[in-house]
């Protein structure tokens, strides 16, 4: 009997085993490809703390509150870039908010099938341009334009402002806020645009039906519903705003001080890095633009979870809807 | 009365529709003149020089960016060796296996790492890789494009796999073949060409990639003949020209960037053409 079944048992077992542990195999392998995301975030964190060992001993809470910056005396602070970033990307938003906001819009809403798809590739290839070519065109472009135009009329008309007085050099922080703008533009929209079109048209037929005007039905039913989703959109661009580096390098002017006029030049944490990381002659330099580094790491990391949270959280909503 | 708030409603209306309409021009006029600006100031330094020779020392005339044309190839193929398996394997697993609450959990870190400024990458890479070696490398370069290839492949990876109906799977299982076959040969393949679509906007997305480069590809003006030596970029070779003083390196610039512009453009709505064609034979 055995010398019958025995030889059996392999040959139909076997292949059954053989099929399970390449299963099992493959699946581990895959999951691990996905767990190196985790192993990303933690080794990013760790290797940028771990570096400024000696900027975060040295300089401690003081690091964020100092506007000193002299590598000669080894005098480091973080606080101009850290304003420079904040108001760059306060201008960028204040410019694209309200525009891609309203594009989105008009590309859900308003405007004919035709024009929505052109303008939907239109937009894709903006946000493909890569950060150094808007950074050449600010540069050659851009800058020239707003030093001569732009930048003379807004002192004429609101000069009675302090954000638009003083010397004119062309490179300033409303510059490096407007190329931002430029780069978050088709992010913001392209997110909001997603975020509309999925509000379900129930809403709209609802306040067609009550008689309400396009206008009336994007405001009540459409904006209204999309509010938080739309949020989390901008709060997506801001997370992008506030890590963009080499077009903002070359058009903010690069000069770290904290000033009320947004035609003087300013500095961002992402361009003190660019600028300054190959040249960082002692270790505490260097060391110090680390903690640049994971400031800048620690302030992405939380809007983006906060954009991407808001952003989950609205997808549930309008499925659940749907349903 | 009921006449006059009748008309404010629909001038009201009226105004808002034309509002959006200008807006989004608006949005897409800084996207027209970029293009028109790089062609008309790159288009006239494009020569057969521009392709096949070296940078020229300041101050001679002339020259290319052949250089800089091949190491962006050269860093996008070690990216691609890194980024292409890590994020399409994880994507797998986020569509195929797992449970709901560890996927959303790697997809939402995956979401996060996609908004890590590259230029932390770079730091990142300067001190696992240029630290140890001591030198700025080609190697440190795609492994740091690479990295930022991995989370983008991931997301697209997930999403064009879930697009395959269920029962394509379980038509699979029924007959009995295992589920890494049914996987890789039935759902991965039926979901290839959008794959390849996320892996070549992961490869033009990072083609332009220039702050993470700057410390560890570092750029060279000579070939690069190792992996260990720096090699040149496109985009970092248009950043230094265009910050130089030197009016013939700014020509050469434009000429990069219209290059570089045309590559990214293509690979984008060549893509796009692509799945058009799919979507049209589908329906």
């Amino acid at each position: 009997m055995n010398a019958v079944t025995e030889p059996l048992r392999p040959a139909t077992a076997s292949p059954v085993a053989a099929g399970a542990v390449a299963d099992r195999l493959f699946k581990g392998v895959t999951l691990l490809m996905a767990l190196s995301v985790f192993v990303l975030i933690v080794l990013i964190g760790y290797e940028l703390a771990h570096q400024s060992t000696l900027a975060l001993r040295k300089f401690g809470w003081h690091f964020l509150t100092s506007s000193d910056w002299d590598p000669v005396s080894e005098q480091f602070g973080a606080l101009p870039f850290i304003f420079g970033t904040l108001v760059s990307s306060g201008i960028a938003l204040c410019i694209a908010v309200p525009l891609s906001i309203a594009t989105a819009v008009f590309l859900t809403e308003i405007a004919p099938y035709w024009l929505r798809q052109i303008l939907t590739i239109f937009i894709e290839l903006l946000a493909a341009v890569p950060s150094v070519i808007l950074g050449l065109w600010g540069v050659f472009v851009m800058v020239p334009w707003l030093r001569e135009h732009l930048f003379p009329w807004l002192r004429g008309t609101l000069g009675f402002l302090p954000l638009f007085t003083g010397p004119i050099y062309g490179v300033s922080m409303l510059a490096g806020g407007i190329i931002i703008a430029i780069m978050v533009l088709p992010i913001i929209t392209s997110v909001s645009r997603e975020i509309l079109r999925s509000v379900p048209n129930l809403q709209r037929e609802a306040a067609y039906a009550l008689g309400a005007t396009k206008w009336e039905v994007t405001r009540i039913a459409v904006l209204s519903y999309a509010k938080r989703g739309l949020f989390g959109a901008i709060i997506l661009g801001l997370g992008r705003a506030l890590g963009e580096t080499m077009a903002v390098t070359m058009v903010i002017g690069n000069r770290p001080q904290i000033v009320a006029s947004l035609f003087a030049p300013g500095y961002t944490l992402a361009s003190v890095i660019a600028n300054e990381f190959t040249e960082a002659t002692s270790d505490v330099y260097l060391n110090s633009l680390f903690e640049i580094g994971l400031v800048l790491l620690g302030v992405t990391v939380l809007v983006n979870a906060l954009a991407q949270l808001l952003l989950k959280a609205f997808a549930g909503l309008s499925n659940q809807t749907q349903r | 009365m009921e006449q006059t708030h009748h008309r404010r409603r629909k001038a009201l209306n009226a105004c808002m529709q034309g509002f959006t309409c200008l807006c989004a021009f608006l949005v897409v006029a800084p996207l027209c003149l970029v293009f028109y600006h790089v062609l008309k100031s790159g288009i006239g330094s494009l020569n057969w020089a521009f392709f096949t020779q070296l940078p020229k020392p300041v101050g001679e005339m002339g020259g290319g960016m052949a250089n800089a044309i091949v190491g962006t190839f050269e860093l996008l193929g070690l990216a691609a060796l890194l980024g292409v398996p890590v994020g399409v394997l994880g994507g797998i697993f986020l569509s195929e296996y797992g449970s709901v609450r560890l996927n959303w959990a790697i997809r939402l870190g995956a979401d996060v790492l996609n908004g890590v400024p590259s230029i932390i990458w770079g730091m990142v890479v300067y001190a696992l890789v240029v630290v140890p070696l001591k030198r700025f490398s080609a190697l440190a370069g795609g492994i740091v494009l690479g990295t930022i290839m991995i989370p983008l492949i991931m997301r697209t990876t997930e999403e064009v796999l879930r697009l395959v109906p269920n029962g394509y799977r379980e038509a699979a299982l029924a007959l009995g073949i295992p589920q890494w076959r049914t996987v890789l040969q039935i759902v991965v393949r039926t979901a290839l060409k959008g794959i390849v679509t996320g892996v070549l906007l992961a490869l033009a997305r990072v083609a332009g990639e220039t702050a993470p480069l700057l410390f560890t590809a570092f750029g060279n003006r000579y070939w690069n003949h190792h992996l260990s030596d720096p090699i040149a970029a496109l985009p970092l070779q248009i950043f230094n020209y265009a910050i130089s003083p030197y009016e013939d390196w700014h020509r050469q610039a434009w000429a990069g960037a219209l290059v570089l512009l045309f590559f990214v453009a293509a690979v984008n709505v060549g893509v796009r053409v692509l799945t058009r064609d799919k979507f049209a034979q589908s329906r």
